[in-house]
């Protein structure tokens, strides 16, 4: 039995009259990925939200590492070592891709807040080494200094990943990584999801392509109406009755 | 986009300073080679300058920024009356205590993004001005403007030698403010602002000001505390516009309130997005360009209108008269305003942005014939 | 108490100004998605119709006096006078009441244009770019007023019958001495009219409740149909009817002069903000809170205590309602919230 390193306790959220979540259990193992499926609407994207502090939830713990998350900021929660890729990429569209992955190096580096404004960026070759080691791992080493807007979304998409693997984050949320993605570039993210596994990183995977989750997942974990109706190895999920009712009839398994 | 090297920033630095320094010399030709001109260039370029920190970098439209300009000026003028005629210490006191109300104010308004960080600096520039007409009267001398008197205290002035006859005049460790030494005061003031302003623009700190205003929510949950980073950018243009204000005050020992008018914020973010926003040269572009026009076009009357348009047949010279007066002498505001609506709809990068364009167009074309060669 | 109740109906009277000015400006942020920096402007030109309308009214012949028979005088006398004598002069009287009919097509006309010739373009634009581009344009509105009228404030006086004041203190139970002038309860009496006007046009119309609807959800402006270019002009162009009769009327009151638009105009963006970016209802009730809080903190009694209270009550309160109740009034969760 491994640590476990995020565990979700309790969670409730509803918005308005609507529940979200309801009685929110998790627990990720250290240096597992843990994807999550669920049907549209079962507060997967929520869940996440929750995690990462954009949203309080209303009742309810979520811990990591032992300390408890609500309640703190975004930049607080990043910090302490969570990292999120978002479902619609959130890069800097108006800087270069070596500057969009630089920054969260410097984050890394450097903390929430840092006033070294007359020390020159040219002087911070460590830094940029390391964004651009990154960049070459998920290559886009040929586009060091166009402006991230002008990729394409997939590579949009690779390039948050980037961002978010630069700061060697204890923990990793993917939000439907190849969500819009064409076959090619999905089978990409698979490889590139497979070789950042065997870095060790805990993972969790939002995802709705059941051959992307079958192909990286160690455990999966469904969610349905903000609870989670089923949890285990990718075997025993295949198998589970309950699961297949939820996908209507396993139409998608 | 490749990060610009510290030689190729000294490289800069020495251009910048090379065509400010000499700008009596050049700018004798196109009829602004003088004293009080060339001091309102490297005024207003301080602001500028300053004013493009935060809303170059950032992207916050501060309407507020006025409020630090008259700050500045007052707090000037009460050194030279309560202190000394030398401005130095004026200075000083006027960017400390602006950075001071930057402080306070930038700590409540940056709470607020968007339109809404506009319209609160807004409500504070406004506040500000209100009471410099009413209750703060004492301080400000309500409509009159502050002014210098003979019986003013001037501590530390007394101390070396005895009030003269007539009002003494500021000056630099004994460098006169008015003429053309006030200008090299100011001048090296601006190289000196100027050369801070691009250190920030090339530190991890500057790009980090750039990453906020591309995507502020990925800078929190990239694990940046974006609050502080805000509030020193306004901080610092703050201090600027308290910097400028004070020279305005040391160059002409007069402080009114009308200098913190909201207009007046406006004219300082027109120069910013006419030279280019968030470009480093840009705003001191914009204002030499507004500075320079508005002093010949506010100069202008029909008179000198005619008599440029003599060379035209006497009835089109009379039309042009006609369509041309309303822009010039009192009504160089006219001008300001459709330039300021001109620029935003057709150049909204500004003359920065223009000239990357037509920079561009001539590369492209180069490499055309290049390839056409070949 | 008398002082009070008198300070109510000044305080409604600005409230109505208020309110007027921040429902247009509401409806075009509302539908348009446009911070409109030139919406005070409408409101000085609303004013300036009035002025225009005297102006044509009173063109006049340089005629000779007849009461001064000792030396030849001369004076001017208007052509309405001349032809139509008496009548004549009750229309120039009525100068004001009657500019209504001439500012409704001029200010629908300037609404059009502007809409057309500028603010369609800045719809896809940040909102930085749209306070930039209207506050150029309030600019030039107000300088090119300036250049024809003048610097000065232009008197359009009332007509005479309405010049004077009204016992209201008796209505009240408040004795013959309580006095409030009668142009100014028509004024109130107008602003209710208007917006009890746009109101029921929003709520009992096709067209305004699919404007609301938009104005609930930004994406439902894509309800307005394939004809949504022609529906904003639409929307435009009566906001700038109402606010342009908001300055018109106001005219009586605060003789017009070229930089009134840019004063309103930063208060009623204050006031916007308090009722709620986008909320028609919050705008109004915020125009007539501010209104009264401002007649009040300008009592001598208040002033005694807090100086210079009534200078910056306004942009107090907006500083204190956007902290901490950054929605406004009656502002709904996640419009504009940032």
């Amino acid at each position: 039995m491994s640590n476990i390193i995020l565990k979700i306790d309790n969670v409730q959220k509803s918005f308005g009259g609507l529940k979200a979540l309801s009685d929110l259990n998790l627990e990720i193992e250290e240096g597992k990925v843990h994807a999550i499926i669920g049907p549209n609407g079962a507060g997967k994207s929520t869940m996440l939200n929750v995690c990462i502090g954009q949203l309080a939830p209303d009742s309810g713990t979520v811990t990591f590492h032992g300390e408890n998350m609500i309640g703190k900021s975004p930049h607080e929660i990043n910090q302490a070592g969570i990292s999120r890729v978002f479902q619609t990429p959130e890069i800097f569209p108006d800087l270069s891709l070596l500057q969009n992955v630089m920054i969260p190096a410097f984050a890394k580096h450097e903390g929430a807040f840092k006033m070294n404004l007359l020390c020159s960026l040219s002087n911070e070759s460590a830094i940029q080494d390391e964004a651009c080691h990154i960049l070459e791992d998920i290559g886009l080493t040929a586009q060091l200094h166009t402006h991230a807007g002008s990729l394409s979304r997939g590579d949009k998409r690779r390039l948050e990943l980037a961002m978010c693997l630069v700061q060697h984050p204890k923990l990793l949320l993917l939000d439907e990584p190849t969500a819009g993605m064409a076959r090619h570039d999905t089978n990409k993210t698979i490889e590139l999801l497979k070789k950042i596994k065997e870095r060790g990183m805990t993972k969790i995977i939002i995802e709705h392509d059941m051959h992307v989750v079958f192909s990286v997942a160690d455990h999966i974990s469904v969610l349905a109406q903000g609870t989670i109706i089923a949890s285990g190895t990718p075997d025993d999920i295949r198998g589970n009755p309950k699961v297949q009712e939820a996908y209507l009839g396993g139409a998608h398994l | 986009m490749k990060s610009p090297t510290i030689k190729n920033d000294m490289f800069v630095m020495l251009i910048f300073s090379a065509i400010i320094l000499s700008m009596p010399i050049w700018l004798k030709p196109l009829g602004a080679g003088y004293p009080d001109l060339l001091q309102k260039f490297a005024i207003f370029g301080i602001f500028a300058v300053g004013y493009n920190i935060l809303f170059g970098l950032t992207g916050y439209l501060s309407f507020g920024h006025a409020a630090f300009l008259g700050i500045g000026s007052y707090t000037a003028v009460w050194s030279f009356k309560l202190l000394t005629m030398n401005v130095f210490p004026a200075l000083i006191f006027s960017v400390l205590l602006s950075g001071l109300f930057a402080m306070l104010i930038g700590f409540i308004t940056l709470r607020r993004s968007g339109i809404y960080f506009s319209i609160l600096t807004l409500a504070f520039a406004q506040m500000f001005y209100n009471l410099a007409y009413s209750v703060l009267t004492p301080i400000t001398n309500g409509e009159t403007g502050l002014q210098l008197a003979r019986g003013d205290a001037r501590i530390i002035d007394r101390l070396f030698s005895d009030a003269g006859e007539g009002l003494p005049s500021t000056n630099f460790f004994g460098l006169e403010m008015s003429g053309y030494s006030g200008f090299y005061v100011c001048a090296v003031l601006l190289i000196i602002a100027f050369f801070i302003s691009q250190r920030i623009f090339h530190s991890p700190f500057g790009i980090k000001l750039r990453a906020i205003k591309s995507n502020q929510t990925r800078m929190k949950y990239t694990g940046y505390n974006t609050r502080p980073y805000l509030l020193t950018a306004f901080v610092i243009s703050g201090m600027y516009a308290g910097l400028a204000g004070g020279l305005m005050a040391a160059t002409d020992p007069l402080a009114g309130a009308e200098r913190m008018q909201w207009t007046a914020s406006g004219e300082v973010v027109l120069m910013t997005i006419l030279g280019g926003v968030g470009t480093l040269i840009g705003p001191m572009l914009g204002v030499g360009i507004i500075k320079y026009f508005e002093n010949i076009f506010s100069s202008l009357n029909d008179q000198a209108l005619l008599q440029a348009y003599s060379f035209m047949p006497d009835w089109l010279a009379n039309i042009m008269v006609t369509i041309t007066s309303p822009f010039v002498g009192e009504g160089w505001h006219l001008t300001l305003g459709a330039l300021f609506v001109l620029i935003v709809v057709f150049l909204p990068g500004g003359i920065m942005e223009g000239v990357s364009l037509i920079k561009k167009r001539f590369s492209k074309t180069q490499a055309n014939t290049e390839t056409g060669k070949s | 108490m008398d002082a009070i109740f008198l300070q109510i109906l000044n305080g409604l009277d600005k409230g109505g100004a208020y309110a007027l000015i921040a429902l247009g400006l509401t409806l075009v942020f509302g539908t348009l998605g446009v911070v409109n920096f030139a919406h005070g402007a409408l409101f000085m030109l609303g004013a300036f119709c009035s002025v225009t309308f005297q102006k044509l009214l009173t063109i006049s012949k340089h005629v000779k006096d007849e009461s001064i028979t000792f030396f030849d005088a001369f004076k001017d006398q208007p052509y309405l006078e001349i032809w139509f004598g008496d009548f004549g002069k009750t229309i120039i009287d009525y100068s004001v009441p009657l500019s209504i009919l001439f500012a409704i097509p001029v200010m629908l006309l300037i609404g059009l244009i502007m809409e057309r010739g500028l603010i369609r373009h800045f719809y896809k634009r940040t909102h930085a770019e749209q306070i930039l581009v209207t506050f150029g344009l309030a600019i030039v509105l107000q300088e090119i007023v300036k250049s024809m009228f003048g610097a000065n404030p232009i008197p359009t006086p009332a007509p005479d019958i309405v010049s004077g004041s009204a016992h209201i203190g008796v209505l009240f139970g408040l004795g013959e001495s309580v006095v409030y002038p009668w142009w100014r309860l028509i004024y109130l009496a107008f602003s209710g009219l208007v917006i009890a006007g746009v109101f029921a046009f929003l709520n009992l119309t096709t067209f305004g409740m699919v404007v609301r609807a938009g104005m609930m959800d930004r994406e439902m402006v894509g309800m307005l149909g394939i004809d949504v270019e022609k529906k904003f002009t639409i929307i435009f162009g009566l906001a700038a009817v109402v606010t342009g009769l908001a300055g018109l009327m106001y005219s009586p009151i605060l003789p017009p002069d070229y930089h009134m638009g840019m004063d309103f105009l930063v208060l009623s963006f204050v006031v916007v903000v308090v009722g709620g970016m986008g909320s028609l209802g919050g705008a109004v009730t915020a125009g007539f809170l501010l209104g009264i809080l401002q007649s009040f903190a300008s009592m001598n009694e208040v002033k005694a205590i807090i100086p210079g209270i009534d200078q910056i009550i306004i942009y107090l309160v907006a500083v204190v309602i956007l902290l901490v109740r950054p929605r406004g009034l009656l502002g709904r969760e996640g419009v504009m919230e940032d």
